[in-house]
């Protein structure tokens, strides 16, 4: 069920926001130093929207980088354990990219699918996704490439659009209804939604697909043990910004975090560009090198999950190719790999 | 540039004809505008992937511990000093390497440069003598060289090879002895000043270890922060966590670290790290004396035990 198309003027946002934030968490792009980022504000000036795309990746709000699970008490035999609460607020996530919100709807299936993890969903059920189309992407974008765009809505639960001095929104689902019915939202008039148009057609034809993929599943699998992943991988620093960053990346690890007999148990972001991420309690690793573990990285993302989950982990948003140090490119790899270049 | 370019690959060229090394570690053209990228060329006919610009920046050095081949490795001042201290602390030896020197200008901070025309976008850029001249879908702009440079680089004593094989191109001015001057403000900082600026850097950190894993001197088989028997230290990103992390890494580089600023360079969300080393460098030189990798003969200072080293903070703190 989809709602009519509305403006919102430039003019007005910042009221409208300010009312978003009486009665919700808001998380949208700030400045912070010389980076933007996705975080809660307190004021609608603080909010950048004329931003190419944040440092981070929106995961955080939903997925957080280092989340309590339970806190826990230990005294003479008994034990005792607190579950956190969730804010009975509802969220906002506004104005992140359309890659990002795509992006989203691979964390929900793997948090909100056969294994249903109650952290994640129950943010997710309670947050509204408020996108803005790209009208100028990046040279390091390749998001039609993934299947996206960068006008894509997938992911969304409200779209908006720059057309100069105002916004054009478009309800993707219910979930959209309540932020629509705001006073803020005017008619849609003819002139508007034909300029809409205009910048769709243009923003995508700015953008050129530069990922072949067609064959990248099979080749894939021809291609595991060849010896060109050492090839692939040889500048590779073994960091961990490319999965850090990635709006689809969602490994983690548990730990405890006690003093004495009371602590508590957290979830933490992991990587598989880490070697602790595979090391045994034996002290063997099977995936001993960087070579190993990108490997797992584009296998993971072009191979078992389009097969698990139906969707590549990747939407194309280039911050792996803008972030990586050592600039290995994502988009180059997965090129050669889908040509089935052997060493 | 186009002269060093040229030099760097002939030199190449010959060391792989003559089979001197079997690997060449130099830069090639990147992805995308502004950017060079780390190469590793095997074969005379791939020594035209090599090129020099103004965005070599990455530290080369870093790929040189646990090879086992002889390489030639492509190295700017602090490449070459980073290759001296490996060597002393036995993670290269001396007649594996082939250093092709190259005197450098200072490499060109891409973030310096994209904020000078943000938000547009940047689609082709040229180097010439002392501008960079950038082009997007709608603008023509020139800057210069000078004011882009990465905070390293703008410290830089050393702008020349402090040792090579093989010298590409012709030596630079040397520079004045370092005088410090970047971190005069944090050092004026009361104790708890400091710790509040180091306390708001960290903060920023989101543990991908970038900094560690693009930093020559940082080769421990095993990181104090991978140990898991026992734990260290914790897994996320809490303040304790960051800020032992980054402490700690600073320390273990004291009198090691030699400026070349491949840590902040690969930081992704900005946090000041090299404040600590510098102020470390600053501290090691003035005790000491000593500036790490200038020389294969020195003794590293933290490295080694003298019977009249001070000791009154231990024994009367």
């Amino acid at each position: 069920m989809s709602s009519p198309s509305k403006i919102l003027r430039k003019v007005r946002l910042a009221s409208f926001l300010e009312r978003l934030i009486q009665e919700r968490q808001v998380f949208a792009p700030v400045r912070e130093g010389e980076v933007i980022l996705i975080r809660e504000i307190e004021s609608p000036s603080q909010v950048v929207l004329e931003y190419p795309n944040a440092k981070e990746s929106p995961k955080s709000v939903l997925f957080p980088q280092r989340e309590t699970l339970f806190w826990y008490r230990a005294e003479k035999g008994k034990a005792e354990v607190d579950i956190p609460r969730d804010k009975e607020q509802g969220r906002v996530l506004f104005g992140i990219r359309p890659c990002d919100a795509r992006g989203l709807l691979l964390l929900d299936k793997v948090f909100g699918g056969d294994c249903r993890d109650p952290y994640y969903v129950g943010k997710r059920a309670n947050t509204v996704v408020v996108s803005l189309g790209c009208d100028d992407p990046n040279p390091s974008c390749f998001c039609l490439s993934m299947g996206g765009g960068p006008c894509s809505k997938e992911g969304s639960d409200l779209f908006l659009l720059d057309v100069g001095d105002r916004y054009v929104a478009e309800g993707v689902n219910e979930k959209s209804a309540a932020l629509l019915a705001d006073e803020t939202f005017e008619k849609l008039d003819e002139e508007t939604a034909a300029l809409a148009e205009k910048v769709k057609r243009a923003s995508g034809a700015s953008m050129h697909p530069v990922v072949l993929k067609e064959k990248l599943v099979e080749q894939l699998e021809r291609l595991f043990n060849d010896p060109v992943w050492k090839d692939l991988t040889e500048s590779c620093l073994g960091c961990g910004i490319c999965t850090y960053l990635c709006p689809t990346c969602h490994c983690f690890d548990l730990c405890d975090e006690a003093a004495g007999t009371t602590g508590e148990r957290i979830r933490v972001w992991d990587s598989c560009q880490f070697p602790l991420f595979t090391q045994q309690a034996s002290g063997f690793n099977p995936r001993p090198t960087v070579k190993e573990r990108f490997r797992q990285r584009i296998m993971h993302k072009f191979s078992y999950l389009p097969e698990t989950q139906t969707m590549p982990g990747c939407v194309g948003c280039g911050r792996c190719v803008t972030e990586c140090p050592v600039n290995l490119d994502i988009r180059e790899v997965v090129t050669s790999l889908s040509k089935g270049n052997a060493r | 540039m186009r002269q060093l370019t040229t030099d760097i690959r002939s030199i190449a060229r010959k060391l792989l004809q003559e089979k001197k090394v079997q690997v060449v570690i130099g830069f090639e053209r990147g992805s995308m505008p502004l950017r060079s990228r780390p190469c590793f060329v095997r074969k005379e006919e791939d020594v035209e992937r090599l090129v020099w610009d103004g965005f070599c920046e990455n530290t080369l050095a870093a790929y040189l511990p646990k090879r086992k081949e002889k390489v030639a490795i492509v190295a700017k001042g602090c490449d070459s000093r980073a290759v001296v201290e490996l060597i002393k602390e036995k993670q290269a030896q001396r007649e594996q390497v082939i250093l092709i020197g190259v005197p450098c200008r200072g490499m060109i901070d891409r973030t310096r440069v994209e904020a000078n025309v943000a938000p547009k976008r940047i689609l082709q850029a040229e180097e010439r003598e002392d501008v960079l001249i950038l082009k997007g879908s709608d603008f023509e702009q020139a800057l210069s060289r000078s004011d882009l440079l990465h905070d390293s680089c703008k410290t830089c004593t050393h702008p020349n090879p402090v040792l090579h094989d093989v010298l590409a191109g012709q030596p630079l001015v040397e520079k004045d002895g370092d005088s410090f001057s970047d971190i005069e403000a944090f050092d004026a900082m009361t104790s708890e000043e400091r710790w509040a600026y180091v306390s708001k850097e960290v903060d920023k950190c989101i543990r991908c270890y970038a900094c560690r894993n693009a930093c020559p001197l940082c080769y421990c088989p095993e990181c104090f922060v991978d140990a898991s028997l026992p734990r260290w230290i914790g897994k996320s990103t809490d303040a304790s966590d960051t800020t032992i992390f980054h402490l700690m890494r600073a320390y273990h580089l004291a009198g090691r670290c030699v400026s070349c600023g491949a840590c902040e360079r690969a930081c992704p969300v900005g946090v000041d790290i090299r404040k600590l080393n510098r102020k470390l460098q600053k501290d090691v030189k003035a005790l000491f004396g000593y500036e790490a990798g200038l020389s294969l003969d020195e003794t590293s200072p933290l490295a080694t035990f003298r019977p009249d080293d001070p000791e009154h903070f231990i024994v009367n703190p």
